[in-house]
Formats: structure tokens, sequence, C-alpha cells
């Protein structure tokens, strides 16, 4: 609601040229990245859908077989376990990295002594692949790596166990090296938006009394509405993708026990040549994203407008 | 009682970075140790040797250095292009009133929105059939092809916001479309494509799966790809594999040290917008 306030007393001010016709250059300008988005986004896309209706194993022609790949997925335990593994990853990947990465926001939103440094520990992982976080996290995961020698060090060796080997342990274990590296990603984007906050409201709320969880509950956080929608729309549009940490950890296993609908589409269709089924499970996950991508292109709308 | 609070803020605070540095801190020693001391007491030790061997295995035995050249033959071109394409998309519809301007930006925004998942059969099976397939022209392409929506979309609302007066100053000298493109509304763009330069050199440099989509020989991986191989070829050497984990996050970590500032802001042009 702010953004949209601040930004509509400048459209009357700006004067926009009338060009009576549009020279080619600017039209090539447009259509040659238009061009190339189609070629590689938007008609790969299309097929995408086709795809999905279709049996196909990639050398011979896909045949149509209708919704067939769709009734298959609804008795697949396979698929039915991604997807629960989808929705644990969503929540648990998703909602404590923004509760992390907003708790790091507002523990070190305050310019002081070592603050400097404390954000760029935090931010440190953001620059590494998912590739590199997952092998510095093997090391930790590793038989008599870090892990087992701590719990070793503090008498706890009964819980030790084959982290990633484990069907119980598996997922748990791969998502704590992704939050690791979201964690300090959130914070810098909350950061960004703590620090757009006129200090007068605080200020304000202060002089009439509010106490810090009062500030916190009726000033920061509405203040931050416009962040925290780009950062929930970041987060579950990034959770749905997750694959890499996935892939270089455990491959989705044991037994499908770390699969996620992302890396059972990608094993199904380059390992199991199952372009069809796999295809579906694609339009599925687009299904799960397209809530939170038409309410960002909304507010984008918005925004142009 | 100040005083109490601003010590444990510290003492928590180390604490923490503690945690988000060590497992980094680890696998750098690590990547100096030998084979046989880390055989003998176990990756999780404290190091008793010095080698800086490990890192010849992983440059050259490894093929680090064949994977960090294919890294940088697909990360650099792919980010000029992008960058190049969407300043000009972003260009023409932020400055001119082109009919449909605000469909065609959201469409391209749409597009990088989108799960790749949905875009990865369809663009193997396409690189193959435009004989693109394995090799790294694939791999620009397809980076070139799923960015340019969102640094469209970035660029598009800072050009927006840039004074009208500029360019019609620069339209009564005589400039022509091309010249206020060039020497007008690029210059001014900078600090935008310097964040989202040092962003997507990050984001293609660290990509996994779209390398992995459109390419299938270990000499044409990229070095994010390649490391998961260097995994299976050093099974039990993990001083060899720390050694080209620390190789293959040293560009990205220099890119970003380098330009902190435009990193950061760039991660925050989205958000606050």
């Amino acid at each position: 609601m702010t953004a949209t306030i601040s930004t509509t007393p400048v459209t009357p001010t700006r004067r926009r040229r009338r060009s009576a016709r549009l020279s080619p250059l600017l039209v090539a300008f447009v259509l040659v990245p238009f061009a190339v988005e189609s070629v590689w986004v938007f008609w790969p896309a299309i097929q995408g859908f086709w795809f999905s209706l279709t049996r196909w194993d990639g050398m011979s022609p896909p045949t149509f077989v209708g919704v067939d790949n769709y009734v298959e997925m609804a008795g697949d335990a396979t698929f039915r376990g991604a997807l629960l593994n989808t929705v644990i990853w969503l929540v648990l990947f998703g909602g404590l990295s923004v509760l992390g990465g907003f708790g790091m926001a507002l523990i070190l939103q305050r310019e002081r002594r070592g603050v400097g440094f404390y954000r760029a520990a935090l931010f440190t992982p953001v620059v590494f692949s998912l590739v590199v976080t997952a092998l510095v996290w093997r090391v930790f995961y590793q038989p008599d790596g870090i892990a087992d020698t701590l719990l070793r060090a503090i008498g706890l060796e009964q819980l030790i166990r084959p982290w990633l080997a484990d069907p119980q342990t598996a997922l748990y274990a791969v998502i704590l090296p992704a939050l690791w590296r979201q964690i300090g990603y959130v914070m810098v984007l909350f950061l960004a938006g703590l620090k757009a906050i006129d200090p007068a409201l605080h200020e304000a709320a202060r002089m009439d009394g509010a106490n810090s969880w009062q500030r916190l509950r009726h000033v920061t956080i509405p203040q931050l509405r416009g962040v925290n929608a780009v950062v929930l729309s970041v987060i579950v549009i990034d959770s749905l993708r997750s694959f890499d940490i996935v892939w270089s950890l455990t491959k989705g296993g044991p037994y499908h026990s770390s699969e996620l609908l992302s890396t059972y589409m990608y094993s199904t269709a380059f390992q199991g040549l199952r372009l069809g089924y796999a295809s579906a499970i694609a339009v599925v996950i687009f299904v799960l994203a397209l809530a939170v991508i038409l309410g960002y292109l909304v507010r984008a709308f918005r925004e142009e407008a | 009682m100040n005083k109490l609070r601003t010590g444990a803020f510290h003492t928590g605070m180390i604490l923490l970075s503690l945690l988000w540095l060590g497992p980094v801190i680890w696998v750098v020693v690590m990547s100096t140790r030998s084979f046989d001391d880390i055989a003998a007491h176990g990756v999780g030790s404290l190091p008793r040797s010095f080698t800086l061997d490990t890192y010849r295995q992983a440059w050259t035995d490894g093929g680090e250095l064949r994977a960090l050249i294919n890294s940088m033959l697909v990360t650099v071109p792919s980010v000029a292009l992008s960058l190049g394409l969407a300043a000009m998309a972003a260009f023409a519809l932020s400055r001119f009133r082109i009919p449909g301007r605000r469909t065609i930006l959201l469409l391209m925004l749409a597009g990088n929105l989108l799960p790749p998942q949905i875009l990865l059969i369809p663009v193997a099976k396409f690189s193959e059939l435009t004989g693109l397939y394995d090799t790294l022209w694939a791999l620009i392409a397809v980076q070139v092809g799923f960015g340019l929506g969102f640094y469209t979309f970035v660029l598009h609302g800072f050009m927006r916001d840039l004074p009208g007066e500029i360019q019609e100053a620069a339209t009564i000298d005589g400039a022509g479309t091309a010249q206020i493109f060039t020497r007008v509304m690029l210059p001014l763009t900078r600090p935008a494509l310097a964040a989202l330069g040092a962003l997507s050199f990050t984001w293609i440099f660290n990509d996994l799966l779209w390398a992995i989509t459109v390419l299938r020989t270990d000499d044409n991986m990229p070095v994010t790809p390649a490391l998961l191989g260097l995994q299976g070829q050093f099974v039990s050497s993990w001083n060899v594999i720390a050694a080209g984990t620390v190789i293959a996050a040293v560009p990205t970590v220099a890119v970003f040290l380098r330009f902190q500032r435009h990193f950061v802001s760039g991660l925050a042009l989205g958000a606050v917008k």
C-alpha cells in the first residue's frame, strides 16, 4: 500500500512523449529479447504442458494418452511421498528461513560495533553454490565427521547415525544446509526493508508509550508489508524449485525418503526416460507455484500502473 | 544491565557467526591435510599435516581447470548478453509508448517465475533438435532466455524513474534513439547494471540444474556440476574434494568481495521496490 502511495504523485509530473510512429530500432529492441525468451521459455513451457498428456521415452515420437499420467500419479506412492516432502520442505525451509532471517535482521538492524562482521558472517554462504554448500555439510555429516565428534564430546553418542543415509533423518539433514544458506539471504532482504522505515514512526510510537513488542507488532511489521510479500513469494518459489542441494547430498534417497517433486521429476525424466510422466510432475509443481506467481504479477502490475 | 545486554548480544552473535563460518573454515583447513592424516584421524579431527598437493590434484587430475574455463566461457557471455538484451527491452518499454508494453513486460517477468522443471524436457529436446545439445552454446542460450525476464523487469523499474528531461534534452541536441540508449541511458543505469551483473554472475556460475540438463560430457561441465563428478572420482579423498570445493567457491567469493555493495543492493532491489 505504501509503495503505491509513494509512486502515484510522480506520474502526473512525468511527461511521456507521444511518438507518432515507432522506429524499427525500438521494435527490434523489444522483439529480439522477447523472441529469445519465447524460444527458450514460452514455447518450451507450452510444450511441457502438452508432453504431460503423452507417453514418451524420448526416442520414438510421443503418443497422446490424455490424463493417464495424472491418473497414474494418484496411485504412485513415491509421488505422494515427494509431494509430502515438498510440503514439509516448504514449511520448514520456507518458514524457518523467514523467521530466522527476520529475527537476525531485527537483531542486527542497529549499527553498532561488530554488526558489520556478524552480517557478513551470516551472509557468506549466500555466495556459495548449493553444490559447494552440500560438500561443506557432507564433511559435517560424515561418519566421524564434525557432527559425530561434537555429539561424542558432549556425551550423546547414542544419537550418532548415518545422517544422510538414514531414511528417518535424510530429509532434515538436507534442510539444515539449505537453511544455513538461505537465512543470510532473507536477512538482507529484511534489512533493506527495515532501513526504509521512517524512524519518526518508531519515535512517535515510543512517545505514545508503546513497548518494543508493540512497536514491532504495530509499526515494523505493517511497514514491512511490501517486503513481506516479496520475501514470501521468493521463498515459496525457491522452495518449489529446490533441487541442487538435495541432488548433491542424497539424490532424493535413501528409498525416496528425501525425494522432492523437483528431484523426482528430474530422475523420472533423465534417468527413467519417462518424459511424459515427468512432464506431468512438472505441471504439478507449476500449479503449486501458480498462486504465488500470480500474486507476484498482480503486485508488479499495480506498480507499473 | 546495559553492559550485560551488550555482552549477551556479542556472545550470542559470535557463537552464531562461528556456526556460519565454522564449516567453511573447516573445509579450507581440511583441504590442506594429507590423505594419511584424514584416513588415520577422520574428517572430524584437528589437522596434523599440511600439504597443498590436494589443490594440484583437484586442479589437474580432477579437471577443475577445464571446468573453471567452461564456467567462465558460459558465465561471462551469458551475463553480458542477458543484461544487454534486457537493457534494450527495458529502455524501449520504459521510455516509449509501445502498445501493449505493460503486458509484454509482465509476460517476460512471468517467464522467469516459472518453475524450471516445466521447461527442462522441452529445452533438452529443443537443444538436441538444433544440434546444440551438449555444447556450451545451449547452456548460454537457456541462461540468457530464462534470466531475461527478471533483468528486464528490474531495469525497467530503474529506467522508468529516470527524469524525462535528460532524454528530451538529448533529442533536442539531435541524438537518435540508438545514441540516447548508449550515451545517455546506459551510463545512467550503471548502478542497476552493476548490481544485476554481480548477482547474475553468481547465479549462472552456481547453476547446476540447467548444466546437467543440456550437457552430458564431463569435459563440457562447468565447475558446479563438475564438483559432483569430482566427488565420485575421489570418493574417500576428502582433502582433494575439499580443495575442489574451495576452488569452485573462489570466483563467486571474489566477485562478491569486489562488488559487495552492488551485490547486496541488487538483492534488495526486488524487495524494497
